[in-house]
């Protein structure tokens, strides 16, 4: 019986200290570290729900724990015939009913929150007057992610900006297979389908920072890889950077020769998937702020040496069964260095993920995006948006 | 003509007389043959998927071949592994269980048998046909559609014929169950095994249809220009979703309710006492099965199905928590105030509570839908799965393998050996599960072939591979024993766990013909009945009469193998149509054959039957 006392309460320590050393994961990552109102409203949920069943586990385990060692075989007891009892009902209705009431607890916030995730509609401010919505356009594409901002004339891809004072709802459509859109410190996922399923969801970030978004539905080789980022800055930060993404008209003529002549091999060999601007163009990521990303296609470094690697093989190796390996390009050592230097130039706005670290605040009520001439259109936008949600309704 | 259990026989009438069998006990040899070798297959991949997460930015292997290996590993594990060895306890054990001497179907029951090997090796071909299915077991459309190579279309097919072997079994099981039963054997005195496997059939009745269907659709759309799940030509992929849902769901009570039944059956046998409240552990595995059907969309939280429908979704699946709380409740009841002998049997029926108490608290965790938006397709969901699977179905496979063995061989596996492997997989499988639920909230989804370093993901996925090391070390000492045992053949009683129902009371192995006469049964617990108020022996409900037996047929084996055959041909299709045409040509002929010839069985006699001692197991 010792031995087996001290081999359970091993195991115990070296799981809580496994659990000290580790915490509770990464703030750009984890849920357990909720940055914002829809991962801050399930955490409630999980912790709710946690408390319950760890009162459910303590009750089994109680009686678990006294009937194995009150009840263990003892010596001279081998023949012992105990009672044979058939049941109780005192007992069975006891513990039918009580988990009833315990599920009954837990269901009621669960569909309060289930339907508070699904609210579409304008936010209301203090003054009671519904909130301008930002809509995003979402596309999954086998391994990134394209982001189209609804009237506001930005195209971005692998990186999404949002302000920190308010929702910002995505409609969200999938271009091959279903990817889903997770960002777990700030939001939880919604799966993202081929046409005709379009879902719509908020993000909400609290606080300013860069948060991690993961692929969360098996879309191929490079799942693991198709990572994006939730850049969340102050509105003041946000309004700037919209209006410097609006200026970019793709056009602009970089400084250095290297640069212009990388321009020039750009458009001839890349610019037939890869938008520079606000442009439809979503064959392959929009390259518009592209040197100011956090990352390289989504999960690498940002280096000279990976970049010029990922268009020497076209990512062949770095994310398999990626869609560029059929793009018809053929480009000398020379020529990619001259591309990278263009590329390195798109860099069109001073609100970049370092903004959202770096702690600065600056505030706006961002009504210098939404223009009263603009209104009636976003009030058609809105009654589409409405339709849209009659429609899943039905 | 059947030889008997102890004559010694040549190796090829050995393979002869199992190539052949229509006898249940055989055929259960047959299945816990096929389900090991599964079950160590998908075993093998799960240690190249832990191998390959042990550190960050691991290059042990390719992205492909992770996304076959974790495929493989899902549908080999589940319809490969977990099912065939229920299958073998089901087979070996629920015919003795109700006094019956075969089941309902002996020949059918063959024939499910080969369908689900053949059906299973097929898929296995794959790997060696230009890759294994690269989709994931849910093989979710459109990326199922878009799957290059042959990977799916050996899924598809794959999945269907063994499908129908398994239709086939669960349609024979709930026939025997309604008919077979003997004299005194009313539905409210069925062991607890055999009310769980009739129910478990009466599941895969219903739900196998949906997902024969679903790969019907899925065949078609790959192989014969169907557009079923193709969003391009005006297809649904979300029809998939719910297909395979709707069957996938019901699957695991398949799986989980058997192994309810095991459990049911060894902690009354050790606590030596009756089980508690047997009538509400009868109406809990109805009720679970009922609800079984009622929740498949907490799959789809995240589809988008929109609030009305997750919510109607997430209470019904809560629903489900309370019967299985009272299957609990009944258990630790059952063991209050008894005598309780801590076998390796026992052993597993103990550390079974705790572990699907967890797998049963994430998995209300779960059901609640908003909560769910956080932890669908992470590694808390794979924490949760294997918690039940693993936790619950497995545990009770092995606890009901290590229970029945004798009643299976006439031999005893050794108790020492019995309880090292207990604790190397035990203590393995929480180490590799238990931190998987925190590496899903802290951001790791399921099916990645990488994690980044320092996302704080390293330590978990580091214990959680050592954890693995450890299962692996239990499974290869539990082989060792199995082997070590049937070369040393040391035979035993046939009631060597002093256990309280039907199967006990003839001798290990059975003879062949089960029960000399069809048995009386008096009550519950039938053998503990005549125990305690008898003379220990069943009782005879007829007098020494003639036993009707059927005959052996290769059929089964020559009606799958055609099948199996002409499943390439569908594949390849083009020239390798001739395969598939001889391939039907010979299922056709084996049907035909069957049809054709009037196969009457043969009778032993009362005379011999006479020589043979009395055939209880005093």
């Amino acid at each position: 019986m010792k031995g087996w006392m001290s081999r359970i309460k091993a195991v115990f320590a070296l799981s809580v200290l496994a659990l000290i050393l580790s915490g509770c994961g990464e703030p750009f990552l984890s849920a357990l570290q909720p940055r914002g109102e829809g991962a801050a409203m399930i955490m409630e949920l999980m912790i709710l729900s946690t408390v319950i069943m760890l009162f459910v586990f303590l009750v089994v385990m109680i009686i678990y724990v006294f009937v194995v060692f009150k009840f263990r075989q003892k010596k001279g007891q081998e023949d012992h015939i105990p009672k044979q009892t058939e049941g109780s009902h005192a007992l069975e209705t006891l513990w039918t009913v009580i988990p009833i009431i315990l599920l009954l607890i837990l269901a009621v916030p669960t569909v309060q929150y289930t339907f508070a995730l699904a609210d579409m509609n304008p936010e209301v401010n203090e003054e009671g007057e519904e909130n301008e919505q930002i809509w995003i356009d979402v596309t999954g594409k086998q391994y990134w992610w394209h982001f189209e901002y609804e009237g506001l004339d930005i195209t971005t891809s692998q990186e999404i900006y949002i302000p920190t004072d308010r929702r910002v709802y995505l409609s969200m459509i999938s271009d091959d297979v279903i990817h889903s859109f997770w960002v777990p410190s700030v939001q939880g996922k919604m799966d993202v389908n081929p046409t005709g399923n379009q879902n719509e969801m908020f993000i909400q970030a609290e606080e300013e920072g860069l948060y991690w978004g993961k692929c969360a539905e098996l879309c191929g080789p490079s799942h693991s890889l198709m990572d994006f980022k939730v850049v969340a800055v102050s509105p003041g930060e946000f309004e700037q950077w919209v209006e410097d993404m609006q200026g970019v008209t793709g056009e602009e003529v970089p400084e250095s020769d290297t640069a212009q002549d990388g321009q020039e091999l750009f458009s001839d060999n890349c610019l037939a998937c890869h938008a520079v601007g606000s442009s439809p163009n979503k064959v392959g990521p929009n390259l518009t702020s592209f040197a100011d990303r956090d990352k390289l296609a989504g999960v690498f470094d940002f280096t000279e040496e990976n970049l010029y690697e990922w268009i020497d093989t076209k990512g062949e190796n770095m994310k398999p069964g990626n869609m560029m390996v059929d793009a018809p390009y053929d480009l000398e050592e020379e020529e990619i260095y001259q591309i990278i230097e263009y590329l390195m130039t798109l860099s069109p706005s001073e609100i970049t993920p370092e903004s959202a670290e770096n702690g600065v605040y600056q505030d706006s009520d961002l009504s210098n995006l939404f223009p009263e001439e603009e209104e009636e259109d976003d009030e058609e936008q809105e009654d589409e948006n409405d339709e849209v949600e009659d429609e899943e309704e039905e | 003509m059947s030889t008997t259990a102890n004559q010694k026989a040549g190796f090829g009438s050995t393979l002869w007389e199992y190539l052949t069998t229509v006898d249940h006990k055989k055929i259960a040899i047959l299945y816990l043959i096929g389900g090991l070798f599964f079950f160590l297959l998908g075993g093998l991949q799960a240690m190249l998927i832990r191998i390959q997460l042990i550190s960050p930015d691991n290059e042990f292997i390719s992205a492909q071949f992770y996304n076959e290996l974790m495929t493989m590993h899902g549908t080999t594990m589940i319809f490969l592994a977990a099912m065939p060895l229920l299958f073998a306890l089901m087979n070996a054990v629920l015919p003795l269980q109700i006094g019956a001497r075969d089941v309902a179907f002996p020949f059918v029951n063959a024939l499910g048998f080969w369908l689900f090997f053949f059906g299973g090796i097929f898929l296995n071909v794959s790997w060696f046909a230009g890759g294994a299915p690269d989709v994931g077991w849910t093989a979710y459309a459109p990326l199922s559609i878009f799957s290059e190579g042959h990977g799916v279309d050996y899924y598809a097919i794959g999945l269907q014929i063994s499908g129908f072997g398994t239709l086939m079994a669960g349609i024979n099981f709930i026939v025997t169950v309604i008919n077979m039963r003997a004299p005194g054997m009313s539905f409210m005195r069925m062991p607890l095994f055999t009310w769980t496997s009739f129910i478990a059939s009466v599941l895969i009745l219903f739900a196998f249809p949906a997902l024969t269907v679903g790969l019907f659709l899925l065949t078609f759309d790959r192989l014969f220009g169907g557009n079923f799940f193709d969003p391009e030509m005006g297809g649904n992929v979300i029809i998939w979703e719910h297909l395979f849902w709707i069957f996938g769901h019901p699957e695991v009570y398949i799986l989980i309710l058997p192994a309810f039944g095991v459990f049911s059956e060894i902690i009354p046998t050790f606590s030596k006492k009756r089980l508690f409240g047997y009538s509400s552990m009868v109406f809990a595995t109805v009720l679970i099965a009922f609800l079984g059907f009622m929740v498949w969309a907490h799959h789809m939280f995240t589809v988008g199905l929109g609030p009305i429908a997750n919510s109607i979704f997430a209470v019904a699946t809560m629903a489900i928590a309370v019967p299985t709380g009272i299957k609990i409740f009944n258990w630790l009841f059952t063991m209050w105030g008894g005598n309780i002998r801590l076998t390796s049997p026992m052993v597993f029926a103990l550390a079974f509570i705790p572990t699907f108490t967890i797998g049963g608290i994430t998995g209300v965790m779960l059901a609640s839908a908003a909560a769910d938006f956080q932890y669908h397709d992470s590694y808390f969901v794979v924490a949760h799965f294997h918690y039940v699977i693993v936790g619950g179905v497995v545990l009770g496979i092995f606890a009901g393998l290590i229970y029945w063995w004798p009643k299976m061989f006439g031999t005893m596996l050794n108790e020492k050996l019995n309880h090292w492997f207990f604790w190397l997989f035990f203590i393995g499988f929480n180490l590799t599960f238990f931190v998987q639920h925190f590496l899903g909230l802290m951001g790791m989804p399921r099916r990645y072939w990488k994690f980044l370093p320092d996302q704080g993901l390293d330590l978990f996925n580091l214990i959680s591979t050592i954890g693995a090391f450890f299962m692996a070390a239990g499974t290869i000492v539990f082989l060792y024993n199995v082997i070590v045992t049937q070369l040393k053949g040391e035979k035993v009683s046939g009631d060597p766990w002093d256990a309280r129902t039907l199967e006990w009371g003839i001798p290990s192995p059975p003879p062949f013909y089960n029960f000399k006469q069809e048995p009386l049964v008096r009550g519950l617990d039938p053998l503990w009945v005549e125990k305690r108020q008898g003379n220990g022996k069943i009782q005879p409900a007829e007098p020494l009469g003639d036993i009707h037996m059927p005959n052996n047929s290769f059929a089964p084996f020559m009606l799958s193998l055609g099948l199996f055959i002409a499943a390439f041909g569908v594949v390849y299709q083009g020239s390798m149509w001739v395969l598939a045409a001889i391939g039907f040509a010979i299922t056709a002929g084996s049907m035909l054959y069957r049809s054709m010839k009037d196969d009457l069985g043969y009778h032993i006699h009362k005379e011999d039957l006479e020589k043979e001692g009395d055939g209880s197991n005093g």
